[in-house]
């Protein structure tokens, strides 16, 4: 596969695939009614400021009948190492100069350098949440580590137990100001703001999910390397193309990072050679 | 009103509390500075945010943790000398108990702010209270270190009683706020039998419920690290390699203090050398015990030459930590150790400098344990260089002196010297075989 598709269509304004690239009636289903829960839950969240306890116990999109459980595919042969996906991350988030939510590393191996893109693993799992002595950082029912930075306390123990490096710590003031505290005390919203004295990392922009459009470095990638999805409906996309999750974990030889280290990385990957 | 019998006892141990001296107040006002830097290290901190550390996202605990980790540990010398010698019947601890106690409160004060100063948001403090998840070892330590603060205070107080009826009795009748604060202090005692039966009893449950309490402080402080997936500090031997070395460092400490009041409030004549040589004694040998815990650790972690643990090792062996880490092994183990095997720990000097090496070599371990761990690169990440900034060294300056602080407020106000139970001692002199002998 060459370059797929030209980066400049505009693709992923939502998850929503085009009628050809579904596979099932069923599943088609399911993709509508992610938007329109998608809506409810924006209107709830904007009237209950403060309705964190809830968010806690809710998930991030689906219905109390179907649970997602976020999945993301990064096909390595893909990813020329352009670095594309951090700057979508970056400008998605804003994230401080200095710090990386999603980090490109460049790896040598016998057949040469190769590049591996590095999320948060969002491990079912996490050593970090397994840590966090004030529960600020949690995992949502579908999958997400997320973290509440109206309760962290900077103690940073969450860094230390995480082994892939994913969190960044504010040592500074951040830029812009940070809003006061009422204002976004929502772990899954989308913010640009950050707050001095707590750790942050890579969200798979729980934000978007909830409108049912695909993470920020899944839309920013040109290569169409990096794929998200549910695995309980058993599908990815990359914007263009679904894949059934099942099949190219079963057919190909997809590996996690740091697999034996028993965290359960809900981000796999295809290998470059294969 | 009778007249008042003041032993000599009494009078040596009084006096600091009365007239403390041209050097105590020197003393005090140059720790008092050195305090005062510290705390605007930490105003510059709070203001700037921990930028002006040198920590950053890969090296994300440094100084004030390991320091954290020293004083906790020194905060053990109150336990091995009142409950484990009392435990044991050791008689020649009385003069020195109280210094032992004191110093383990002070150092759970001071080892816990360093906690407090580590943290990004110190203003969610309480989060701990309020959210608190019980499966985080740092709730572990909140939990340890909170019974263990609490029962050393206890253990601080409850043989002070009879000491401060003492000077409620004795105190001098112009002293008005003395003698209200050890009226209030002393709860009536009188020395009655019945008190006496029951001060005995309390002193002996909670010496034997006090020594759980210090083996469980620092070990959940070792499973803060022990418990994660880095290479380092994923070791089982990682609580009792922890509960020896503060034992370890906590002796050395108590030395050093004794050696300070010692010299400071004239009490050569309570504060003896067969002090000094029985805790040298103890401290060779709690240096042996932790060469073997060291050497087990490195040994196991170097022979099978996994890629991160050799990564680890060669930090340490030859590379950024390695002037640390010799100086560590050698300064300050085996170098303390040859001191006081060569002289028998018959020289007061050659213990207290012995016990000073070990104290340097026990903080530079604690150093040794955090940040070269996370030095070792676990992912591709670029690990930016650290080595602490001034705001650091600064809080450090200032940790040390605020404990010696602390200190010596307590000697303003408390006797250091434990009257009661040295002159229920002194009837039967100490048996002083080699000590009789020695000049200090």
């Amino acid at each position: 596969m060459g370059r797929p598709g030209d980066p400049e269509a505009p693709r992923g304004a939502s998850v929503k695939p085009r009628e050809e690239d579904v596979p099932a009636d069923e599943s088609r289903r399911e993709f509508l009614k992610w938007a329109a829960f998608a809506g409810a839950a924006v209107v709830a969240a904007g009237s209950t400021p403060f309705a964190l306890e809830a968010i806690r116990g809710e998930e991030t999109q689906g219905t109390p009948e179907r649970t997602r459980r976020w999945t993301m595919l990064i096909d390595l042969r893909r990813c020329d190492g352009c670095k594309k996906c951090e700057v979508a991350c970056r400008k998605e988030h804003n994230v401080p100069e200095g710090q990386n939510w999603l980090k490109v590393f460049t790896l040598t191996a016998a057949s040469g350098t190769f590049f591996l893109p590095r999320p948060c693993m969002h491990c079912e799992n996490p050593p970090c949440v397994k840590v966090c002595p004030v529960e600020a950082t949690f995992r949502t029912k579908d999958g997400l580590v997320l973290i509440d930075e109206g309760r962290c306390i900077g103690c940073r123990y969450c860094m230390a137990a995480c082994p892939y490096d994913v969190r960044v710590f504010n040592w500074q003031k951040p830029n812009p100001p940070e809003l006061p505290q009422a204002l976004s005390p929502d772990p899954i919203h989308g913010h640009v703001e950050h707050r001095q004295g707590v750790v942050e990392k890579c969200m798979f922009c729980a934000h978007r999910l909830k409108d049912g459009r695909l993470p920020a470095c899944v839309e920013g990638c040109p290569m169409l390397a990096i794929y998200f999805g549910d695995a309980n409906e058993d599908f990815v996309s990359n914007g263009y193309e679904r894949l059934r999750l099942s099949t190219v974990l079963s057919s190909q030889q997809t590996f996690r990072y740091k697999e034996e280290m028993g965290t359960e990385p809900r981000v796999y990957y295809l290998p470059v050679r294969r | 009103m009778a007249k008042i019998v003041v032993t000599s006892l009494e009078k040596t141990v009084m006096l600091p509390l009365v007239r403390p001296g041209r050097w105590y107040w020197a003393i005090v006002g140059v720790l008092a500075a050195i305090v005062a830097l510290g705390a605007y290290a930490y105003v510059v901190q709070l203001q700037e945010g921990l930028v002006v550390t040198a920590m950053r996202d890969r090296i994300s605990w440094g100084l004030y943790v390991s320091t954290f980790v020293f004083f906790i540990g020194i905060s053990h010398a109150g336990t091995l000398v009142s409950a484990i010698l009392r435990v044991t019947n050791a008689e020649w601890r009385k003069p020195i108990t109280r210094l032992a106690e004191a110093i383990t409160v002070f150092a759970l004060i001071v080892g816990a702010s360093m906690v407090i100063i580590d943290l990004g948001r110190p203003d969610r403090l309480l989060h701990i209270v309020q959210f608190g998840r019980i499966e985080s070892p740092i709730l572990w330590d909140f939990i340890s270190i909170s019974f263990y603060l609490t029962g050393s205070l206890l253990y601080l107080y409850l043989p002070l009683i009879p000491d401060l009826a003492t000077l409620r009795d004795k105190m001098p009748s112009k002293a008005r706020f003395r003698r209200w604060l050890y009226t209030r202090l002393a709860a009536r005692w009188q020395g009655l039998p019945e008190q006496r039966r029951r001060l005995e009893r309390a002193l002996g449950a909670m010496a034997i419920l006090i020594i759980p309490v210090a083996v469980s402080v620092h070990t959940v402080v070792s499973w803060i690290f022990g418990m994660t997936l880095r290479v380092g500090w994923h070791s089982t031997i990682f609580g009792p390699l922890f509960v020896v070395g503060a034992i370890f460092s906590g002796i050395a400490t108590l030395i050093i203090v004794m050696a300070a009041v010692r010299k400071l409030f004239h009490l050569e004549g309570i504060i003896k050398p067969i002090h000094f040589r029985n805790l040298g004694l103890m401290l060779l040998a709690l240096d042996v015990i932790l060469l073997y815990f060291t050497l087990s650790e490195y040994l196991t972690a170097s022979y099978p030459g996994e890629t991160q643990d050799a990564a680890w090792l060669a930090l340490l062996g030859s590379g950024e930590f390695s002037a640390m880490f010799w100086w560590m092994v050698i300064g300050g183990f085996i170098v303390p150790a040859v001191f006081v095997a060569v002289t028998k720990a018959k020289s007061v000097p050659a213990v207290v400098i012995a016990a000073i090496l070990v104290n340097v070599g026990m903080w530079i371990e604690r150093y040794l344990i955090v940040v070269p761990t996370m030095a070792t690169p676990q992912t591709p990440s670029v690990i930016a260089a650290y080595w602490p900034s001034w705001v650091e060294w600064s809080i450090l300056a200032g940790a040390v002196a605020g404990f010696g602080l602390l200190l010596l407020a307590f000697c303003r106000f408390f006797p250091v010297v434990s009257m009661w139970e040295v002159a229920e001692a002194a009837p039967t002199p100490l048996p002083e075989p080699f000590a009789t002998e020695v000049a200090d």
